[in-house]
C-alpha cells in the first residue's frame, strides 16, 4: 500500500530548463486546453496516430524520463481496463466471437484500442503540464486566465492560493501516511492481507490521525503565513511575472495548427 | 538604557478560552519584559510555560487579553498597523514543514516580498539575498520536500529574512532537527545578532540559551528569572526545581563543587570550563 502511495505523481514538478518548462503557464494551460479538443475530435487511428506523435515530440522536447509517463498512467490500469472492454463487448457490428451472453465484434476491438490510447494520450498529455510548471506558476497562471471571473465576485485568489498549498502538501501528507502505516504495522496492524473490505476497514485507523495531523498542519501553516504578512491577494506581487514571449506565440500557433488538423482529418472522416 | 526598545510587553494576561467550567487558568500572568534592539533573549521554560503564547504576543498573532504590547513603538492592539507590525517581527517556528508554503525553494522565500506588494525586481534581489545567507542559495530550484529537516528550516529563516525584519522571533527552531541541522541553525542565528537583528529565541535546549546575552526564565505564565546567561545559570537549585537544567559544563561545575572543590559556576561553554579546570588543577599542583 505504502508502494501505491508513492507512485502518485500527480501534481509533482519536474524541475528543468528546456522550452517546454520555460513556456508560460497560461500558454501550457491553453495548449492542453487545445489538446484535449483535438483528442476527443479524433475520430480514426490516423487522427490518433497524429496525436500520438504530437505528445511524443512535447515529451521529447520536455525531457521528462518515459518512466515517470508511464508511471503516471499505472493508478488508472484498471480503469482503462474496463474501459477497453466494455468498448469491447457494446459496439454493434460484425461478430467475431460469441460465448454465453457476451460477443465480441471487430468495431469493438478497434473502438476498445482507440478508447484505451485515447485515455492514456489524455492522462500523459495533462501532466505534461503538472510536471514541466511549478504549482506555483501553474496557479499563477490560472489565477492570471480566470481573473475575469472576479468581476462576478469568484474568489480567484483565494481558489487559485487554497489549491497550490493543496499541491505542496501532497508528498508530506504522503510520507505523513506512510509513517503512521509503519507505526501501525509495528503494533501487529495488516494492511495488505484480507479482502477489500479487509484492507478498507485497516485503513480507517491510518485515516484519523491524518485527519487530525492534516488539520495540525493547517492551522499551523496559517500562523506561518499571517506572520509572514499574508493579508490575501489584494496588492500582491510575484516574483515571477507572466509575460507572454515569442516562443509563447509560437507555440499557441502549433496548438492552433494541431486543432485544425485534427479538425480537417475529421471532416474528410479519419 | 541608551538603546531603543525593540518589543516592549507591559503586564501583559492571557488566557484561552475554555468551555469547561470557566475555569480560567492564566497561561500568561502580569509578564513585563522589554528587549532591546540588537540583543539576543532567550526565553526558557518546560512545556506550558507559556513562552511560545508570549512569542505569539510579540508580532500580533495573538492580542493581550490585559495588559499591552508594543512592537517597535506599535501597540498590536491596533488592527489598522497589522501588516506594519508584522513586517519588522519575523517568525521561525518549530516545524519547517508547516511553514513552507511552496513547492519549490525561491517561491517559499519569496512569499512574504510578495505579501508586502514589493516589486518583483526588488523581490528577486531579496530572495537571493536570504537564500545566501542561510547558505540555500544552490538548492534555489529544489522541492522543499525533498530536503533535509535542518534545510528545511534554514529555507523558513529564508522566508522570513526576505522580509527584511528587525527583530526575529525563533519559536524552538531546533526542536525537531537532527544535530547538524541544529548547528546549522544556531550559526545562522549568531550570525543574525551579529548583523544587528535582535534575535529572541524561545527554546528549552540550555547550551542554545547559553549563546544569548540575556536568559528569561518563565513558569507558569510568569517570569521567574531574568539575567545574563551567567547569573541565570549559578541557579542551579532552582532551574532544577522549575524542571529545568542547566548547561552541561555549568552541570559539570556544579556538581565538582558538591564536593568541595573550590570552582567558579559563572564558567560558561567547554573552552571556559576546561581554562578553569585546568587552572585550578595547575593551581593545586603548584
Amino acid at each position: 500500500m505504502a508502494a501505491v502511495l508513492k507512485d502518485i505523481t500527480l501534481g509533482q514538478y519536474f524541475p528543468g530548463n528546456t522550452v517546454v518548462h520555460r513556456l508560460d503557464p497560461r500558454t501550457k494551460i491553453i495548449m492542453v486546453v487545445f489538446y484535449i479538443i483535438s483528442l476527443f475530435s479524433a475520430k480514426t487511428y490516423v487522427s490518433y496516430c497524429f496525436m500520438a506523435i504530437v505528445l511524443f515530440t512535447v515529451i521529447k522536447l520536455s525531457k521528462i524520463p518515459g518512466k515517470t509517463l508511464i508511471k503516471s498512467v499505472k493508478p488508472l490500469v484498471i480503469f482503462i481496463g474496463i474501459t477497453g472492454v466494455l468498448n469491447m463487448f457494446y459496439t454493434p457490428g460484425q461478430e467475431l466471437l460469441r460465448f454465453w451472453i457476451f460477443k465480441i465484434t471487430k468495431e469493438g476491438i478497434i473502438k476498445g484500442i482507440l478508447m484505451v490510447s485515447r485515455i492514456i494520450m489524455l492522462v500523459m498529455g495533462t501532466f505534461m503540464l503538472t510536471y514541466t510548471t511549478s504549482p506555483i506558476m501553474l496557479t499563477d497562471g490560472l489565477e492570471s486566465l480566470l481573473a475575469p471571473l472576479k468581476v462576478i465576485k469568484v474568489p480567484v485568489h483565494e481558489l487559485t492560493m487554497i489549491m497550490s498549498i493543496a499541491l505542496r502538501f501532497v508528498p508530506t501528507l504522503i510520507e505523513e501516511t506512510e509513517k503512521i502505516m509503519n507505526a501501525q504495522k509495528a503494533r501487529g496492524a495488516e494492511f495488505d492481507t484480507g479482502g477489500l473490505i479487509a484492507k478498507a476497514k485497516a485503513l480507517l485507523p491510518v485515516l484519523v490521525p491524518l485527519f487530525i495531523s492534516a488539520f495540525r498542519r493547517a492551522d499551523e501553516l496559517a500562523v506561518a503565513m499571517e506572520s509572514r504578512c499574508y493579508h490575501g491577494g489584494e496588492g500582491r506581487t510575484k516574483l515571477k511575472r507572466l509575460k507572454l514571449m515569442a516562443r509563447d506565440y509560437g507555440a499557441l500557433c502549433c496548438g492552433v495548427l494541431v486543432m485544425t488538423t485534427i479538425f480537417v482529418l475529421r471532416s474528410r472522416g479519419l | 538604557m541608551k538603546n531603543n526598545i525593540a518589543i516592549k510587553v507591559d503586564n501583559v494576561t492571557y488566557f484561552y478560552n475554555s468551555s469547561e467550567q470557566n475555569v480560567i487558568n492564566d497561561v500568561l500572568d502580569c509578564v513585563t519584559l522589554s528587549v532591546e534592539e540588537g540583543s539576543f533573549t532567550a526565553v526558557l521554560g518546560h512545556n506550558g510555560s507559556g513562552k511560545s503564547t508570549l512569542a505569539k504576543h510579540m508580532n500580533a498573532l495573538l492580542l493581550p487579553k490585559g495588559g499591552s504590547v508594543t512592537a517597535f513603538g506599535m501597540d498590536t492592539r491596533d488592527e489598522g498597523l497589522l501588516i506594519e507590525i508584522r513586517r519588522p517581527v519575523g517568525m521561525v517556528f518549530q516545524n519547517p514543514d508547516n511553514q513552507i508554503v511552496s513547492n519549490v525553494v525561491e517561491e517559499d522565500v519569496a512569499f512574504a516580498p510578495e505579501n508586502l506588494g514589493i516589486p518583483t525586481e526588488e523581490i528577486r534581489k531579496r530572495v537571493d539575498e536570504a537564500l545566501k545567507m542561510v547558505g540555500m542559495y544552490e538548492f534555489r530550484q529544489h522541492a522543499p520536500h525533498l530536503l533535509s529537516g535542518g534545510q528545511k528550516q534554514r529555507v523558513a529563516i529564508a522566508g522570513v529574512l526576505a522580509m527584511h525584519p528587525r527583530c526575529i522571533v525563533f519559536d524552538e527552531p531546533t526542536a525537531m532537527l537532527d544535530p547538524r541541522g541544529r548547528a546549522d541553525v544556531l550559526k545562522i542565528i549568531s550570525m543574525l545578532k551579529k548583523r544587528g537583528v535582535t534575535v529572541i529565541l524561545i527554546t528549552h535546549h540550555m547550551d542554545e540559551a547559553a549563546l544569548s546575552d540575556r536568559v528569561v526564565v518563565m513558569n507558569d505564565g510568569k517570569v521567574v528569572m531574568d539575567g545574563g546567561p551567567r547569573e541565570v545559570f549559578t541557579h542551579v537549585e532552582e532551574l532544577r526545581k522549575l524542571g529545568l537544567s542547566v548547561p552541561d559544563t555549568t552541570e559539570l561545575i556544579y556538581e565538582l563543587r558538591c564536593d568541595g572543590y573550590k570552582l567558579p559556576l559563572s564558567a560558561l561553554g567547554v573552552e571556559e570550563c576546561a581554562d578553569e579546570l585546568a587552572g585550578y588543577i595547575l593551581g593545586r599542583q603548584g
